[in-house]
């Protein structure tokens, strides 16, 4: 099977080290995996921006660029959400839609796809896993808390196998962290309160590392934690499972 | 003022906004109970969102049969366009005989159509019965929830507002007397009324009743003391048959409150013996918003509020930080088709967590509609040309991998040599909040790979 690896824009820009973990997981699963270097972004900040018709450009070009592959993988729950759920909207058609579901977060792919065996090794650490809001409610991986169809949580089972770990149990398990894209430089004032909320409520479970499939809510979070939570460690969970030289 | 400013200024007052998104949520928990415990909720939902689109798909015809059966019962039918028409045939209904106080239960259409300011301009004295619509009506302001209009209060200013309306020691905060207190305060106004108002939560078009849902009996009260009620309802609270109606009484005190049902549920089939009922039906750019295929959905809302419990944002701004009749997610779907650019920063006030569509009992789609709004409503946004203009230039350079990743690299090394209180500037919405800016990194991925592969 050919991969194709989604690097998302602000992981390219920000966050290399979550690319590089999540490109080493799936080389070592067996997958033969390309970067296409001609891609830049699937547009969800444009659309989420009220920019439409650009979107739609970045969604026809994203699927030009990775049309050649039996799979596209990104190391990132939401803008998998928008390959997934809005490219086929934004351009209609079976092609889009047949598209549309060749595309995988990293951890569904790595768990669901390749069913590779969690990995094993030591990650003596309390963790509080963040549940992003288009995981589990645009991909259904895991199952809302309100209801909603029950899917399998790919973080959870890849994350379990590991030694050692102890996963806390959070007082809301699954509530927006308030990142939102654009959202969170238009209502940075209610954004940041999300934020403070979520990591009051990892802090009262005496979480030591926070983690997710979604690395813009984890940039956020990591923002806020620099100011008013140094003590917690943000990884990205490609991070966790590629091992401790990546974490 | 936009919606970020105003919640911007709720959020100034933190002790309140944290227990005001912690009542929200222990409703939230409870709704969640009470879906849990009905084995085909999910079937439910599926039923009445399927029974709602029916409706509004043949609506012109439901309604003449609504107008034909609710006659035949002895009702009289009145038809209003718009808000002033609405308002002018109930205040002409009450002239007619000769009632100047008036007892009203909860009826969000009458607060779309303005109707308390419109008859106390008239002379007539409109008294709200719902205990959380006497609330906020002392205190003249809107509600700020659809079925807990003064959810933002706390008992201690509702303690001061009574002290200072009805007269109750002051320092007074325990809701039971404080509740008894309007209570001694209502049965009057109820006993001296001259008419009752109510809403109406569902019409159906088979029999021609009414039923109306409430916990504290207002409804009831209302109707059945004045000789003369007048049901105000917007034109998309039909359904078809009575067998439709447990469907929805199932799922709407669930949603809303976590209870099984409403406390009252009156059903009522023409007017009582020796009464009179008027029913006006009210179009107010329902009409419009029906022929709109991608918003027309938004119409077969039941009024639960169960999207604005669950809405992470809406808990913590408060609902008056919307600026509408109806807050939160359905009212940032709703209201900008009313105002467009009065309401054009309500569809911004979402993360698309998707909460919200989880929960609806009939299924609307909001995140997909409030996103559909964005791209609508960014001709009203501020600075709507900047925007426009940014846009595009993001598409350019994501559209040239090579422009993208070279002002990638200059951004990055911008941000690594200039100063940070530069950088961290009030300008910036970023860091304005209290986050810190990111650790940012000397190389991009792409540029690592490109290194390592070499």
């Amino acid at each position: 099977m050919r991969v194709g690896l989604f690097v998302p824009c602000h992981v390219d820009q920000l966050w290399p080290e979550v690319g590089l973990a999540a490109l080493d997981l799936l080389e070592r699963a067996g997958a033969r995996v390309e970067f296409p270097t001609d891609q830049t972004c699937c547009g969800q900040a444009l659309l989420s921006a009220g920019g439409h018709d650009e979107a739609r450009a970045l969604a026809r070009r994203f699927a030009r660029v990775f049309d050649r592959y039996d799979a596209v993988v990104a190391p990132s729950a939401s803008c998998t959400a928008m390959l997934r759920v809005h490219h086929p909207l934004l351009l209609g058609g079976a092609e889009a839609q047949a598209f549309a579901a060749r595309c995988y977060e990293l951890c569904e792919f790595l768990h669901g796809v390749l069913r590779v065996a969690p990995p094993t090794h030591a990650f003596p650490h309390r963790v509080a896993l963040h549940a992003g809001c288009h995981a589990l409610r645009e991909l259904r991986l895991g199952r809302a808390s309100e209801g909603g169809p029950r899917g399998e949580d790919p973080v959870r089972a890849l994350l379990s196998g590991l030694r050692s770990i102890e996963i806390v149990s959070l007082a809301r398990a699954d509530e927006c962290c308030g990142f939102g894209g654009v959202f969170s430089l238009v209502e940075d004032a209610v954004s940041c309160r999300m934020g403070l909320d979520r990591l009051d409520d990892q802090r009262a479970a005496r979480a030591e590392v926070v983690t997710s499939s979604d690395p813009s809510c984890l940039l956020h979070l990591a923002s806020l934690a620099r100011r008013h939570a140094p003590e917690l460690r943000v990884l990205h969970v490609a991070q966790i499972l590629a091992g401790e030289k990546s974490a | 003022m936009t919606h970020a400013e105003r919640a911007g200024d709720f959020l100034r007052d933190p002790e309140r906004a944290r227990w005001h998104d912690a009542s929200l949520w222990s409703l939230r928990e409870k709704r969640d109970r009470a879906a849990t415990a009905v084995p085909d909720w999910e079937a439910l939902r599926e039923a009445a969102a399927a029974i709602k689109r029916h409706t509004l798909a043949s609506l012109p015809f439901y309604l003449a049969r609504f107008e034909e059966r609710a006659r035949a019962r002895g009702a009289v039918v009145h038809w209003a366009r718009d808000a002033a028409e609405h308002n002018a045939i109930v205040e002409g209904l009450l002239r007619e005989a000769g009632a100047t106080r008036v007892v009203k239960s909860k009826s969000m259409l009458t607060e779309e159509c303005g109707l308390n300011p419109w008859l106390e301009a008239r002379g007539i004295e409109l008294v709200d019965t719902d205990l959380g619509e006497r609330i906020v009506q002392l205190r003249c302001e809107r509600p700020s929830h659809i079925v807990m209009p003064a959810i933002h209060l706390r008992r201690a200013e509702i303690g001061a507002l009574f002290h200072a309306e009805l007269g109750t020691p002051e320092g007074l905060d325990d809701p039971a007397r404080l509740t008894l207190a309007a209570r001694t305060d209502l049965r009057r106004r109820f006993l001296g009324a001259q008419a009752g108002i109510t809403g109406v939560n569902f019409a159906i078009a088979e029999t021609g009743g009414i039923v109306v849902c409430t916990n504290e009996g207002n409804a009831d009260l209302g109707t059945a003391l004045p000789p003369l009620h007048i049901a105000c309802m917007g034109i998309e609270k039909l359904i078809p048959r009575a067998a439709d109606l447990p469907v929805f009484l199932r799922l709407l005190a669930r949603s809303a409150t976590g209870q099984a049902q409403t406390a009252y549920t009156s059903h009522l089939h023409g007017p009582r013996p020796g009464g009179a009922l008027h029913i006006v039906l009210v179009d107010n750019g329902r009409s419009a918003l029906r022929s709109r295929a991608d918003f027309a959905d938004a119409l077969a809302c039941i009024r639960c509020g169960a999207c604005m419990n669950t809405c992470p944002v809406f808990r913590r701004s408060g609902g008056h930080s919307y600026d509408a009749v109806i807050p939160g997610p359905i009212g940032s779907v709703l209201e900008p088709a009313r105002a467009p650019s009065a309401h054009a920063s309500l569809p911004q006030a979402c993360t698309l967590c998707g909460s919200c569509r989880d929960v609806c009992p009939v299924r609307i789609d909001l995140p997909k509609q409030l996103l559909a709004w964005r791209g609508e409503l960014l001709v009203h946004t501020p600075h709507a040309g900047a925007r426009r203009t940014a846009l595009r230039a993001a598409r350019f350079a994501f559209e040239h991998a090579r422009v993208y990743a070279a002002l990638g690299a200059l951004a990055r090394l911008l941000a690594r040599v200039l100063p940070e209180r530069w950088l961290s500037g009030r300008w910036n919405a970023w860091t304005r909040g209290g986050r810190a800016l990111p650790r940012i990194p000397r190389r991009s991925f792409r540029a690592e790979l490109a290194r390592r592969r070499r």
